[in-house]
């Protein structure tokens, strides 16, 4: 993982995440309030904008410039959460080192432990944590193991792809869509959603790199 | 879409500064981080109170900044909480040393961004939380009540406290039991348009309305067939009652707030169905306040708050306010 690894996967999800953003805005306004896409796609221009910024930096610098521009430029749940998942990656140890797969996945997995903590929802509440947490819990397991990496990839995947599809028919008890009761099911959660998308379009990268 | 607007992404950034040059002299608009100020310097030893949220609740939060109320309003994009590094700046401007205290309307959003803006801030500080609405269940598990209209009420009432000495403690202790006396209910005919979706936010037939509504057009209780207006409010007031149990002859404070779309001749209307109402049910209303505080954008639609008041509430609520929304006294 490099600085230029990040500019060039945020380019990737840019086109992903506006390929699929009219589905998530409906989404979105059917259990929250819309504001969701607007977020994601501000921060995603913002990070690739960013590139002549810090495409020369070392990973931890480059990764805390773009922690303060995600959590200074776009507001809400959305800012708040990713922007602590790049502030808490930065701070892996060891990030002057070269960063292998193993190291990629323990800086995925102390990024997502520290969105967990930020935004305090676990899994079944029905947000993004649904997809996120068990993506890191398969990540840890790779880490350690001796699954071929490409395998493990595309064995994520699929645990994201379930868990957003599973986040359908759950109460949410975090985040806007709690305020609706039994009327939050049958709707997937735009966030889950967004998430999934991302961590497909990641993986499916390197699965084909 | 039909709006005044130049260019979306021009949008805050151009109501922010018409904001500035029409109230300049009450308050200062302050670009990258946003936040709005007031014109004046904290004075030494008063405890400042900061808020913010999403915009598009015009007057609230920015309206709200001025002798006897805020000392910093830090608006987001529209409906979005607004970033740690604003509550940063805006508590580093206006901190003269008694501390700062951030109230945040409970939307996870906010309440996140707030957390971080505190923990960035070396100086004293303390937050209180707002969760007046009675349309959503409380729960320790779930995110709980949303905090909408009362927001207002707690930043007036502890902005007097903290103008005339009040601890950052006191303040919080204050702001604590406003919140708690406080009890909201809204109900929406339309729904509302996000500027960059530049689409409604909700589908809602001509002859529907929204029950129990929050205050980004996200659903509420239950979808109904429109009612005559007794029979709304009547509705309104019934979950608001429910919730608060005020005792017979207990002393309130009845708010009709209007969601931005709705005249002031329909509030009036609410509020004299909500006067009918609440003596029949022997509860005296001794302070009102009916306008546009807490809006939705040009949502139609109205929220009833009802405020338990006990001699420290009164007195603060009565006491003087200069905002560009609220002026009273002075």
């Amino acid at each position: 993982m490099s600085v230029n690894f990040l500019i060039s996967q945020a380019k990737n999800i840019q086109i992903v995440i506006d390929q699929n953003a009219a589905e998530i805005e409906a989404l979105d306004q059917n259990i929250g309030d819309g504001d969701h896409i607007f977020n994601v796609q501000r921060g995603l221009k913002l990070v690739v904008e960013l590139e002549d910024d810090i495409k020369n930096l070392p990973l931890q610098k480059g990764l805390n410039m773009i922690a303060m521009k995600v959590l200074s430029g776009i507001g809400g749940s959305s800012g708040a959460l990713f922007g602590t998942f790049f502030m808490s990656m930065a701070k892996t140890p060891d990030l002057d080192k070269d960063i292998d797969f193993k190291k990629a996945c323990e800086m995925v997995i102390t990024g997502i432990n520290a969105m967990k903590e930020r935004g305090k929802a676990d899994v079944g509440e029905k947000t993004m944590m649904d997809v996120l947490i068990p993506v890191s819990e398969k990540l840890n397991e790779l880490k350690s193991g001796n699954t071929d990496m490409k395998e493990g990839l595309s064995e994520i995947t699929k645990i994201a792809e379930d868990r957003m599809l599973a986040t359908k028919d759950m109460l949410a008890t975090k985040g806007r869509a709690s305020f609706l009761g039994e009327r939050a099911k049958g709707h997937i959660d735009p966030g889950a959603r967004s998430s999934q998308l991302i961590i497909d379009t990641i993986c499916k990268s390197l699965i084909n790199k | 879409m039909k709006k005044f607007i130049n260019n979306v992404d021009d949008f805050l950034k151009e109501s922010l500064n018409g904001f500035g040059k029409a109230h300049s002299e009450i308050i200062k608009v302050n670009f990258e981080p946003n936040f709005i100020s007031r014109k004046t310097k904290t004075k030494e030893g008063k405890v400042s109170l900061i808020s913010g949220g999403g915009s598009g609740h015009e007057p609230m939060h920015g309206g709200f900044v001025g002798h006897g109320m805020l000392d910093a309003a830090c608006p987001g994009f529209v409906f979005s909480a607004p970033t740690p590094d604003q509550m940063q700046a805006a508590a580093e401007h206006v901190d003269s040393g008694a501390g700062v205290l951030f109230i945040v309307k409970n939307y996870s959003g906010d309440i996140m961004n707030f957390q971080m803006g505190a923990e960035m801030y070396s100086g004293k500080n303390d937050s209180i939380i707002t969760n007046d609405d009675v349309a959503v269940e409380d729960s320790t598990f779930t995110t709980g009540r949303r905090g909408v209209a009362a927001t207002v009420l707690v930043e007036k009432i502890v902005g007097s406290l903290a103008e005339n000495g009040g601890s950052l403690e006191e303040c919080k202790k204050l702001g604590e039991k406003v919140n708690k006396n406080s009890g909201t209910m809204g109900v929406a005919f339309t729904s509302c348009t996000v500027p960059a979706a530049g689409k409604p936010t909700f589908d809602i037939g001509n002859d529907e309305m929204e029950f129990g509504v929050g205050i980004h057009g996200e659903p509420g209780r239950k979808r109904e067939k429109i009612q005559p207006s007794k029979t709304i409010v009547k509705n309104m007031l019934e979950a608001i009652l429910d919730d608060l149990k005020p005792q017979k002859n207990e002393k309130t404070l009845l708010f009709v707030n209007g969601m931005g779309g709705t005249p002031l001749t329909e509030l009036y209307l609410v509020y004299d169905d909500a006067c009918e109402i609440l003596k029949s049910k022997g509860i005296e209303i001794t302070r009102s306040l009916v306008g546009n505080y807490c809006t939705s954008l040009e949502m139609q639609g109205a929220s009833i708050t009802l405020l338990k008041c006990d001699e420290e509430i009164l007195k603060n609520w009565d006491a003087p306010v200069h905002t560009a929304a609220m002026r009273w006294g002075m």
